[in-house]
């Protein structure tokens, strides 16, 4: 497990309490677990996605991450509808261990309400819940 | 003192197909006597690809993978919450009686009296060694147990009138108390322990209320201690109209000193697999007996057994029965061999057992408690829980997979979730002072050489027939089968 | 006791280090209101020898102590066990060995249940197969479940009245706290399901069938298959006698979705009912919604083939509420039993002891209809048929099995009140044309 200072936390997206990111591009917002769950959870093996499609309200569970030992639930930042997931994980889930603010991405979505963002954490506001 | 860890002559096998060559064939076929009578060929197909060996090609495949394994007859298995204790073997030939092995479940009662005694028996003896009213040999396992009683508890709320949407979960439970609760319909809700680790009857008063179905309870808890306040608790529980699970997977510290049945809880499963000295196989078949009071006892499963003057009867007709939850009376076969063991011991004996496992893991508490972190150095029932403060960057798993080289099984690791890097010890009653003092030695041994050498037990086991093994990939890329 | 080796100065020694004077104040913590005042109170104990004496007492009390013939099925099966299997299933690295959590030092029970795995599919057709079940009835409870919380919407699950009584009803006491509802389907005058019937239910998450069914017969899977693909449920068959399927066309071959069913008739004595051995086995795409422990290869360290649990992520140590299932333990010990005796069969033996099997059905049907019995449904069947029988059969029944050592049939009234007077028989490969020859000459008397 890595130190605080050791997180890799980008300045340019915003943090959720459970540890999700988000990154908003053009009406399309991106959607992925940070550097701190998947140090957390160890070794990913399995990364279940919601159907291209499904729409969920800010805070719904929208899918599972598994590690050999662990099993999070990861919950949706803001809603939205998911317009895209990211295969790649089928036959990769270690992708969300390697680059997880990359080609580790879990989903997209339209958001329903983009000024949802607002209310997310920054990096500073995320560094100060975890060490609080 | 030499250490039973040593390496020896291993074999390796491969896969079982691959020994397999057309033509031969291990089983003696009987003489067909009567004519072929071919099924219509859109009914039949191939014969399924089984491998095709000789009678030594098998006896040599599973004479050589038995000698990978290790069981309580290969060593001292310390494993926490498992009760792993002797199995003695005079309980295989009593299982083994032709009158048992080969008895037809269905056959007429009055065919089957061997059978029904035997049950009823054993009923009452559980029911007097846990102090409840009356008991279902039924259930295949702990868990199942656990469901038939959390069954019965639903049920219950039924028939008052009122279901309820919660259970109280503690925070040390066994996983399967969660999902057996799940299972019908409750939602956990969870209790942390005190910091004594024990619960506390404020945190259930905070949480109980009237949709609150009950509360399951492990008593001893995983931790190794006796939740003093149980009697407060049951009576919370029982005041705003719930009932008190009873978790029994720990029983081999209490037998003939306290009874579950007496002190409030309102049913209790057992296993047999654990306490009672019923083999387990390498996964099962275990079997999870459960015993209720009054209030429950109309929703046990059917069939239930009676006794008519000499005579013994399954009875079915019961309208507030929860159902069937085996096929036929449950795993019948291992409650010959705990009724055996309850015979072999006796009541004295059964109070020893208790006793002794007690004694035994309070000792290694008292010796190992300066080479491990002790979390809750409090007197402890059958199993304490150490952990790797002491050893970190070496860990839990790394001492365990080390203990391996000494030839031990190690203790449980990781459970309870309540202390990081659990280490939780239950040596049982079946083990000697001098196995114990073994066991400490190569704890002592190893500690050592966390702080020395730790590169030995971070690369452990190296005598094992694999090392470790790669958990992730056989997770990732499932490789079910040949 | 022999059980117990602590000695009085091991003792002693013992409670001094912890600092005790006698055993009893080991339990100082416990409050004396909640300790038992009058202890325990069971028989003297015994000792081996006693106890010897008192089970074969016991066991003398049921008609299987002394030589008999089985021709009763109905969920639990009279096979021949080769004597290789119970030898080698007690061998105590096998027997008295945990759950394989350690897998370094399990690599046997790893890789025989892996091997099991891999046969079942075989014998089932299907894709991957757990570690096994409690029995085949909790199996199938389980598989309906599977089904109901797969689908998105409807939350009823057909069953056929030809699936075992006991099977259907464990069923329900599953699905009871649920919210999801059972719908029976009726069966036909030819003694399979009523796929007309079925063909007419709507809204359904899963179908479960069972062949060989209650009554012997044979169901149409590929017809079935058709019914469930067009109403978007899962297919789901059941088994009870796993033997038949060494020669009849497997449910993965119909494409069934999960097969569930009990596997006792591998290798694993009667035992008055249990333990038996649970099968369960799903196509690929069930994968992570099968319960249950399942074992799987894997690289060491220094790239040696081994076993692992994997996938445990589903189970409820790990899971806890969120499971799909509570079950921790399997039948281990039946699952190795069964890979012995599938190993033992093998792919020659296997059909011949099928084939074996259904012959001497066929001939004891003949037989008893000779003797004045009337067959009562048409369809094909493994090794079970129904017969319609004269009104004293009842008690020439009791007759034969106190008397004449023969275990004959068994009444189907009590499970299907409207069958007065039907009765479920069954031969396997351990009756013989004597023995067969000699019933049918009973029954007239």
């Amino acid at each position: 497990m890595k130190e605080l200072s050791e997180y890799n936390l980008p300045e340019d997206i915003k943090y959720t309490k459970d540890h999700e990111w988000a990154k908003s591009a053009n009406d399309v917002v991106t959607i992925g677990i940070n550097d701190y769950a998947q140090d957390q959870l160890g070794e990913i093996v399995f990364v279940e996605l919601p159907d291209v499609g499904t729409v969920f309200s800010k805070g719904d569970e929208f899918g599972t991450v598994e590690s050999v030992k662990a099993v999070s639930e990861i919950y949706i930042p803001i809603s939205g509808e998911v317009i895209q997931i990211n295969e790649a994980l089928d036959n990769a889930p270690e992708l969300v261990n390697q680059s997880c603010y990359d080609a580790g991405w879990l989903i997209k979505i339209t958001p329903s309400d983009s000024s949802q963002m607002d209310s997310l954490l920054n990096k500073a506001a995320y560094m100060d819940m975890l060490k609080g | 003192m030499e250490q039973p860890g040593i390496g020896g002559l291993k074999f390796n096998e491969p896969e079982i197909w691959e020994k397999s060559r057309k033509g031969r064939c291990a089983i003696s076929l009987p003489k067909p006597d009567v004519q072929e009578s071919l099924l219509d060929t859109a009914l039949t197909a191939d014969a399924p690809d089984l491998p095709q060996l000789s009678e030594l090609d098998v006896v040599r495949h599973y004479t050589r993978l038995s000698q990978w394994n290790y069981g309580v007859d290969s060593g001292l298995y310390p494993l926490g919450s498992c009760t792993m204790k002797y199995n003695p073997k005079t309980n295989e030939v009593q299982a083994g009686r032709k009158g048992f092995a080969q008895a037809h479940p269905l056959c007429d009662d009055q065919f089957s009296q061997g059978s029904l005694e035997l049950m009823y028996a054993l009923e009452a003896f559980l029911a007097q060694i846990t102090g409840f009213d009356a008991v279902t040999v039924q259930p295949a396992a702990g868990a199942h147990g656990e469901l038939t009683g959390m069954l019965m508890i639903h049920r219950y709320h039924e028939k008052n009138g009122k279901q309820r949407s919660k259970i109280i979960i503690p925070d040390t439970a066994h996983g399967t108390n969660p999902a057996s609760a799940s299972l019908c319909g409750y939602d956990s809700v969870k209790v942390s322990s005190g910091p004594n680790g024990i619960l506390e009857p404020c945190a259930i008063e905070a949480v109980m209320d009237e949709d609150t179905a009950g509360i399951m309870i492990t008593n001893p808890n995983t931790l190794g201690l006796f939740e003093t306040h149980v009697r407060e608790i049951c009576d919370i529980v029982h005041s705003k109209g719930g009932l008190v699970y009873g978790d029994g997977a720990n029983m081999n510290a209490i037998m003939g000193i306290v009874k579950p049945g007496k002190i409030g809880m309102d049913v209790l499963h057992l296993n047999l697999h654990k306490t009672f000295s019923t083999p387990h196989g390498g996964g099962g078949p275990g079997a999870g007996p459960v015993a209720v009071n009054k209030i429950l006892e109309p929703f046990l499963p059917v069939p239930r057994i009676i006794k008519e003057s000499d005579t013994y009867k399954f009875i079915s007709d019961l309208p507030d029965t929860i159902g069937r939850m085996h096929t036929f009376y449950g795993h019948f076969g291992v409650l010959v061999r705990a009724y055996s063991y309850i015979l072999s011991m006796g009541a004295h004996g059964l109070c020893d057992v208790s006793k002794l496992a007690v004694l035994n893991a309070n000792y290694i508490k008292e010796r190992l408690k300066k080479t491990l972190n002790l979390p809750y150095d409090l007197p402890c029932m059958h199993e304490c829980v150490f952990n790797d403060e002491k050893q970190l960057p070496v860990t839990t798993l790394d001492m365990a997979k080390r203990l391996l080289d000494y030839g031990y099984h190690p203790p449980t690791i990781y459970f309870p979730l309540v202390v990081k890097g659990a280490f939780m010890v239950e040596p049982t009653e079946t083990e000697s002072k001098d196995s114990l003092d073994q066991f400490i030695e190569a704890l002592e041994t190893i500690a050592k050489e966390a702080m020395d050498t730790p590169v030995l037990l971070k690369s452990a086991p190296h005598i094992a027939k694999v090392s470790r093994l790669d958990e992730v990939t056989a997770a990732r890329k499932p490789c079910l089968k040949g | 006791m022999r059980y117990l080796p602590h000695t009085s100065e091991d003792i002693e020694s013992m409670l001094d280090i912890i600092g005790h004077k006698t055993l009893d104040n080991l339990f100082d913590t416990i409050p004396e209101n909640l300790r038992t005042k009058d202890g325990i109170t069971l028989p003297d104990s015994l000792s081996e020898w006693d106890l010897n004496a008192h089970m074969e007492m016991l066991a003398k009390k049921n008609y299987a102590a002394n030589p008999y013939t089985c021709f009763m099925g109905a969920g639990s099966y009279d096979h021949y066990i080769p004597a290789i299997v119970p030898y080698l299933i007690s061998r105590s690295e096998f027997m008295t060995a945990y759950t394989p959590y350690q897998p370094e030092i399990s690599q046997g029970t790893l890789q025989g249940i892996y091997e099991f795995q891999t046969m079942i599919t075989h014998l089932l057709g299907m894709d991957i197969a757990t570690a096994s079940h409690y029995d085949g009835g909790t199996a199938l409870a389980e598989a309906a479940l599977i089904s109901l919380r797969n689908h998105k919407t409807a939350s009823t699950v057909a069953v056929s009245r030809l699936t075992h009584p006991h099977h259907r009803h464990i069923i329900k006491t599953y699905l009871r706290p649920t919210r999801f509802k059972i719908i029976e389907i009726p069966y036909n005058t030819d003694g399979t399901t009523d796929l007309k019937a079925l063909g007419k239910m709507d809204d359904l998450a899963g179908i479960c069938i069972q062949s060989p069914n209650f009554f012997g017969h044979i169901e149409d899977l590929e017809r079935i298959r058709h019914i469930a693909t067009a109403k978007e449920a899962m297919m789901v068959t059941s088994f009870t006698e796993a033997l038949a399927y060494g020669l009849l066309k497997s449910p993965g071959s119909f494409g069934t979705d999960i097969a569930a069913g009990e596997g006792q008739s591998l290798g694993i004595s009667q035992s008055f009912g249990g333990p038996g051995l649970g099968l369960l086995a799903g196509t690929t795409k069930q994968m992570r919604n099968l319960p249950g422990r399942l074992v799987g290869k894997t690289t060491d360290t220094k790239g040696r083939r081994g076993y692992v649990l994997t996938l445990a992520t589903r189970e409820q140590h790990i899971r806890r509420e969120k499971a799909s299932s509570n079950i921790c333990s399997n039948n281990g010990l039946c699952a190795m039993t069964a890979g012995i005796y599938l190993a033992t069969l093998g792919k020659i033996g296997i059909r011949k002891i099928a084939q074996l099997n259904h012959d001497k059905a066929a001939y004891l049907k003949a037989a008893l209809t000779r003797s004045g019995f009337t067959p009562v449904f048409d369809s094909p069947f493994f090794n079970e048929f129904v017969m319609k029988v004269p009104e004293n059969f009842r008690k020439k029944r009791t007759d034969l099995l106190k008397n004449k050592h023969m275990l004959a049939g068994i009444a189907l009234e009590p499970f299907y009140p409207e069958l007065e007077n039907h009765y479920l028989f069954c031969a396997t490969e351990t009756v013989s044309k004597e023995h067969m020859d000699r019933l049918a000459m009973e029954v007239q008397k």
